[in-house]
């Protein structure tokens, strides 16, 4: 279809403002733009139709199921949109007085308590924007309290291989070195290799329990002993908290700081790529290095404090309150039994699925998962030609996003499948018949998969030239 | 309580017996005893009818300001109907990243042409889909300039206080030698700046319009900056590069925005955008997602997620930057507001918001003991000192359901955009004569 500049035509176009009502005011000559400024040229009509078109290219969560393993692409309830849309909310200035801003310190003020209470957790900032922000803030939490105690040595930042990418691109980014460490069979920390790797030079760990392979780490007591004892700190990356939320709390699983993704667990919707929100949580001895301003309560009137030896401010004002307005609504339309009956759900549809693919699929481990679990093709590819990718790309044509695809990378044919609660059985059920159905196709006719999609608005593009010879604007 | 689980309580029973379970806590029995919860402290849902009238009640206890004369890093202007009509849209609004770019040629488009419309603002090459606000987009500009052989980053001391904070907290984790340069008059301090600049300086970071609504002389600093072979990042506004010199224009290396102006709410502080734009010769250093045209194997125009090997998701510790999720709909707010407004509407955008400024100042400046702090140009925010504490005026003002300038050093940072009339502004300065 037609881009935006496409769609231009000179002379055409709208009026939203008013003509100047003052003395138009005109700056010294050298500083005004010179260069031509070719935005689009459109009527409102044409422009409102480009986007119902585009809008009909895009697959959300309202388009099929989307189990789109480690994202949690649950059902983003209207309700939480609403309250976002409320005009106090979105009409309010950053910088006012507190007594002016109650409404929205409330706001923040519950969604901490709240986050804090099921993550196990003291004390919490929602000023990180999304979840790998979050990581950069709890590792630079980790850094502060090393720092503080002068144990300047502590350098290195534990990752297992089957961690998400963003948690050894986060500890680079905070000045530490990563330390790989290889997982079991079950993607779980490897005891001996994690007691070789702790010395004096551990800053911490970073985890997600369950981990990647949609496994609960049983170990997990004795992982977080072992870096305790070795004087290090435990990070948790919430990404997977939606299976356990309203059962386990990270802190009593021996987290020090932790954070989460409103946009998965917390049913915020992604934005095609967000905005999202990743608070960070910590146990009471690190809340005084949190990024300030953090909200407190005094009485009955809320407001923010600077933590004393605060780590710097991460993100500019409070963070995506409007984010956090939607998450705290559905906190509050759940509470704890809603919220233990969504992540229990969660798991047992995954156990569902599953259990009824496991005759037509390798599974990456075990028989029972937590909230996702990971198809292993291996040995589909090697018998048929049939990639995670061809069976990713055919799931397209039947109407479904697809899985998770070469994620975790420990997996080398892997299709991570995250079902959520906010599916049906009958949902599930023809996820299921879907994949069977397309493990038979392989089969019978691999060209066939190796070929798909063939209804969709685009066939497989080529990502080898655009990025060889990147085209990232338009031509005019 | 409202669910959005679907089973019934039935279902999931004969679910569990399916895969050979008697009950939901089966599911977690490999979980160790000690690491289960024993309670939580969290009140019982609520019906969806109970926690609409309690987010309202919530919402209500915010002070409605009707007019704004505040912005300081957050501004208010007119948000075309269209906007919301369109980025409230369930496709864009639910979906997940695009990295099925089949099924995501839609937001995939609009960030394509959301980095075209950057580019053409800002005059330079490239621009990645957005990251999480201005002042990160600061952050992370100086961490694409700085290397082993070049780490001093030189700043000016006139950006937004905001944006330094977060400067300072990136800087600080990458053992980058910050040096924040003083002002002089409100400006950028020249002088002072060419001392810190040297061979071992990766970059030179301006705001302009800076924190006092001051432009700056952009092409000393410019000069400054390439005379030691630094990158140049010049901070603006989107609204006055309309208007007012680009930075291709000026020859930085990188731009870097607060997108909130661009259709956003202010919203409490977010979610914004941070607009990042850079030379051809930066391109692989940009963090970020970025979309690219290629075409599929008919030879269709497609859009994809590109230069991947940027990124966390591929080079792991090595990535360039730990962006994954960055604020895909709000750059689509701002790509609509853009092609609603046109050129046209952008620049009278700029224009009655500088030209409202200045009327403002005049008419302030014709009242008793009101002076300008400094003397420079400046765009739609200038320091004014007035007579009585601004505490003074702010309180006389907030009764009228009015928000004054932000307070800066003793005086008022007063702002006006578009939406500050003629009217507005007359009815301002009669409310500030009686408290004088």
């Amino acid at each position: 279809m037609k881009l935006l500049f496409e769609r231009s035509i000179s002379g055409r176009g709208q009026e939203i403002l008013p003509a100047c009502d003052v003395k138009e005011y005109v700056p010294a000559d050298r500083y005004l733009r010179k260069a031509d400024l070719r935005l689009p040229e459109i009527s409102e009509v044409d422009l409102s139709r480009h986007y119902t078109e585009l809008m009909k290219q895009v697959h959300g969560v309202n388009d099929g199921p989307y189990p789109l393993g480690s994202c949690t692409m649950k059902y983003n309830p209207k309700v939480d949109e609403d309250a976002a849309a409320l005009p106090g909310f979105t009409g309010l200035h950053p910088l006012v007085r507190e007594e002016d801003a109650q409404g929205s310190l409330e706001v923040m003020y519950r969604a901490k308590e709240l986050l804090c209470e099921l993550t196990g957790m003291d004390d919490m900032t929602l000023q990180p924007a999304a979840g790998a922000h979050g990581e950069y803030t709890g590792l630079l939490l980790i850094r502060k309290y090393h720092k503080e105690r002068n144990d300047l040595k502590r350098k290195n930042i534990i990752v297992p291989d089957s961690a998400h990418g963003t948690n050894p691109a986060s500890a680079t980014m905070a000045g530490f070195n990563v330390i790989n460490v290889k997982s079991n069979d079950e993607g779980g920390i490897d005891l001996d290799e994690l007691r070789k790797a702790v010395n004096d030079e551990t800053a911490g760990l970073m985890l997600t329990n369950p981990n990647t392979l949609g496994i609960f780490d049983k170990n997990i007591l004795e992982v977080t002993r072992i870096i305790h004892e070795a004087g290090g700190l435990c990070y948790y990356d919430g990404a997977n908290l939606n299976a356990i939320v309203g059962r386990i709390k990270p802190g009593d699983m021996g987290f020090d700081c932790i954070h989460l993704n409103l946009h998965k667990t917390f049913a915020t919707p992604h934005g095609g790529g967000g905005p999202g929100s990743g608070p960070v949580g910590c146990k009471d001895f690190l809340k005084g290095y949190l990024p300030g301003p953090v909200v407190v309560k005094d009485g009955n009137t809320f407001g923010f404090i600077r933590p004393e030896k605060s780590m710097g401010q991460v993100r500019s004002f409070f963070g995506n309150f409007l984010v956090v307005v939607k998450a705290l609504t559905y906190i509050l339309t759940l509470g704890a039994e809603g919220l233990k009956e969504a992540s229990s759900n969660a798991v047992l549809n995954a156990n569902y699925m599953m259990h009824r693919l496991k005759d037509y699929y390798d599974m990456a481990s075990g028989d029972i998962c937590m909230h996702e679990f990971v198809m292993d093709l291996s040995r589909m590819k090697a018998e048929t030609g049939v990639s995670a990718m061809d069976i990713a790309k055919a799931s397209l044509d039947r109407g479904i996003h697809p899985p998770t695809m070469y994620f975790p990378l420990i997996v080398h044919e892997a299709l991570m499948v995250e079902p959520t609660e906010t599916e049906s059985r009958e949902t599930l059920d023809m996820m299921c018949e879907i994949f069977i159905d397309l493990a038979k196709k392989a089969k019978e006719d691999p060209a066939y998969l190796n070929g798909a999609p063939y209804t969709k608005p685009i066939g497989r593009p080529d990502e080898v030239t655009a990025a060889r010879n990147p085209v990232l604007k338009y031509s005019f | 309580m409202a669910r959005y689980v679907v089973s019934t309580k039935e279902e999931q029973l004969e679910m569990l017996r399916a895969i050979g379970m008697e009950s939901l806590d089966d599911l977690y029995r490999d979980v160790p005893e000690e690491a289960k919860a024993k309670s939580f402290d969290i009140p019982s849902g609520m019906s969806e009818m109970e926690v609409r009238a309690f987010m309202e009640s919530l919402a209500e206890k915010n002070t409605r300001f009707k007019k704004i004369f505040r912005g300081a890093g957050a501004y208010r202007h007119y948000i075309p109907s269209i906007v919301k009509s369109v980025v409230n849209k369930e496709e864009f609004v639910t979906a997940y990243t695009p990295y099925q770019a089949e099924i995501s040629q839609g937001v995939l488009q609009s960030i394509f042409e959301y980095q075209t419309q950057m580019c053409e603002l800002t005059g330079l090459d490239v621009s990645n889909a957005s990251v999480y606000d201005g002042a990160v987009a600061a952050a992370e500009a100086i961490m694409m300039a700085v290397d082993r052989r070049k780490n001093r980053a030189v700043v000016s001391g006139a950006v937004n206080p905001e944006m330094l904070e977060v400067i300072k907290t990136y800087c600080e984790s990458r053992d980058v030698d910050l040096v924040i340069t003083g002002t002089s008059d409100g400006k950028t301090d020249m002088e002072e700046l060419k001392a810190s600049v040297g061979a071992d300086t990766a970059c030179v970071l301006i705001q302009s319009p800076n924190f006092f609504g001051l432009i700056e002389d952009v092409e000393d600093a410019v000069a400054i900056a390439h005379e030691s072979k630094a990158k140049f990042i010049l901070s603006s506004n989107p609204i006055a590069m309309a208007y007012l010199k680009n930075a291709g224009e000026y020859d930085a290396d990188i731009c870097v925005m607060e997108g909130q102006p661009l259709g956003l709410d202010v919203a409490f502080g977010g979610p914004y955008l941070g607009i990042m734009t850079c030379r051809e010769a930066l391109m692989r250093k940009l963090p970020g997602r970025i979309v690219g045209q290629t075409a599929d194997h008919d030879g269709k125009r497609a859009f994809v997620l590109t230069l991947q090997a940027r990124e966390q998701h591929i080079r792991r510790e090595k990535a360039s930057s730990n962006i994954c999720s960055n604020e895909a709909l709000c750059a689509m707010t701002a790509s609509v507001y853009l092609a609603a407004m046109g050129r046209n509407g952008l620049v009278q955008a700029a224009k009655n918001s500088m030209s409202h400024a200045h009327y403002l100042a005049s008419r302030l400046l014709e009242l008793p003991g009101f002076s300008m702090r400094y003397g420079g140009e400046f765009f739609h925010e200038f320091l004014i000192d007035a007579p009585v504490a601004p505490k003074v005026i702010e309180d006389k003002l907030r009764e009228k359901g009015i928000l004054s300038g932000l307070e800066v050093d003793g005086g008022i940072l007063f702002c006006t955009t578009e939406m500050n009339t003629k009217a507005d502004i007359d009815e301002l300065v009669e409310i500030i004569k009686e408290v004088l």
